[in-house]
């Protein structure tokens, strides 16, 4: 089984509203060296398959049709077979 | 004539779409199950608002993938008038069939309100009813509807007309403090290049009647009526009183 982790967040350029008010609760709380918050998603994903290259391929694929929206979303993951 | 209102799981405002269209306007309408794949013999598509699949994912992300929205396309590509309101746009804008995308309101509430638009171009199915530069109140009700797109997009949609609303003050004008949710441009709807597939955030279904505090989405919903009468497609459309 390989478990696959996929990081989904903005574009640079793209306005990151919700982590601009995290980055502000972050000050608020005294935490006054944080000097950048970017808010992304995390999707975990269990996936069969007889080779690392395989799931890649699948998991591209993923990213591009459904997990990330291509106009507004970056991608990047992890794969490791346990 | 017939209209079709598509029903996902979620969708919440299917119900004042199929009011506006078979009580006010009097024309023959049918509900859509979201696993429908033929859409043959109907003239509109309504994709209403609501909350497909829970926003899960991204707003409009998986309805995008609902059985129906495969015909949805190919009736859009045939040249077929669809008509994509709130989290309708959004599976518009998720599906292809508009640019761009719509994310989380600059101010990140969630914005219920009446809000004042600009007509930009009354020269499409949707908008022919209306006066050039009209002013329309029409009630918004969302969370993601700020709209983004790249540069290049934004000079497309300009060049080809195809920003059709514009958030703007009661007077008319267009600026940064009449936008409520930090759209790029105000834009609050958009068709594509052929004009047959359109997509706005504010709800016309809304505002049918006086009793709902204004008629003005009538317009929208009389514009497709006189456009699909002017097609010939059928003039015995309204119903016998009975």
């Amino acid at each position: 089984m390989w478990f696959v982790k996929v990081n989904v967040g903005l574009k640079k350029g793209v306005l990151d509203a919700q982590g601009k008010a995290t980055h502000q609760a972050l000050l608020s709380l005294g935490f006054s060296n944080v000097k950048e918050v970017g808010v992304g998603k995390l999707i975990e994903l269990q996936v069969e398959g007889n080779s690392k290259e395989e799931i890649e391929k699948q998991v591209r694929d993923m990213c591009k049709k459904l997990l990330s929206n291509p106009v507004i979303e970056d991608f990047k993951y992890d794969i490791e077979e346990q | 004539m017939k209209f079709g209102v598509v029903q996902f799981p979620g969708s919440n405002c299917d119900l004042d779409c199929y009011y506006a269209l078979n009580d006010i306007m009097q024309v023959p309408v049918e509900w859509i199950w979201h696993k429908q794949e033929n859409l043959d013999g109907f003239d509109c598509i309504f994709l209403p608002g609501g909350f497909t699949y829970g926003d899960y994912l991204r707003v409009g992300a998986i309805a995008r993938y609902s059985p129906v929205m495969t015909a949805v396309i190919d009736f859009a590509e045939k040249g077929g008038l669809v008509i994509g309101i709130c989290n309708g746009f959004q599976v518009l804008t998720e599906a292809g069939l508009l640019p761009g995308t719509l994310t989380r309101n600059e101010c990140l509430h969630f914005i219920c309100k009446q809000q004042t638009v600009r007509v930009e171009n009354i020269d499409t199915p949707f908008t022919g009813m209306c006066k050039k530069k009209q002013v329309l109140q029409i009630p918004i009700a969302h969370g993601e509807g700020c709209y983004y797109a790249d540069k290049e997009t934004i000079n497309g949609l300009e060049k080809n007309n195809q920003i059709i609303l514009k958030y703007c003050d009661v007077n008319g004008n267009i600026s940064k403090q009449a936008n409520p949710n930090g759209s790029i441009s105000n834009i609050a709807g958009i068709s594509n290049k052929e004009r047959n597939v359109f997509g706005l955030m504010p709800h016309p279904e809304r505002c049918i009647e006086d009793c709902l505090g204004s008629d003005a989405g009538r317009l929208i919903f009389e514009s497709i009526l006189i456009y699909l009468e002017k097609k010939n497609i059928l003039f015995n459309h309204k119903k016998t009183p009975s």
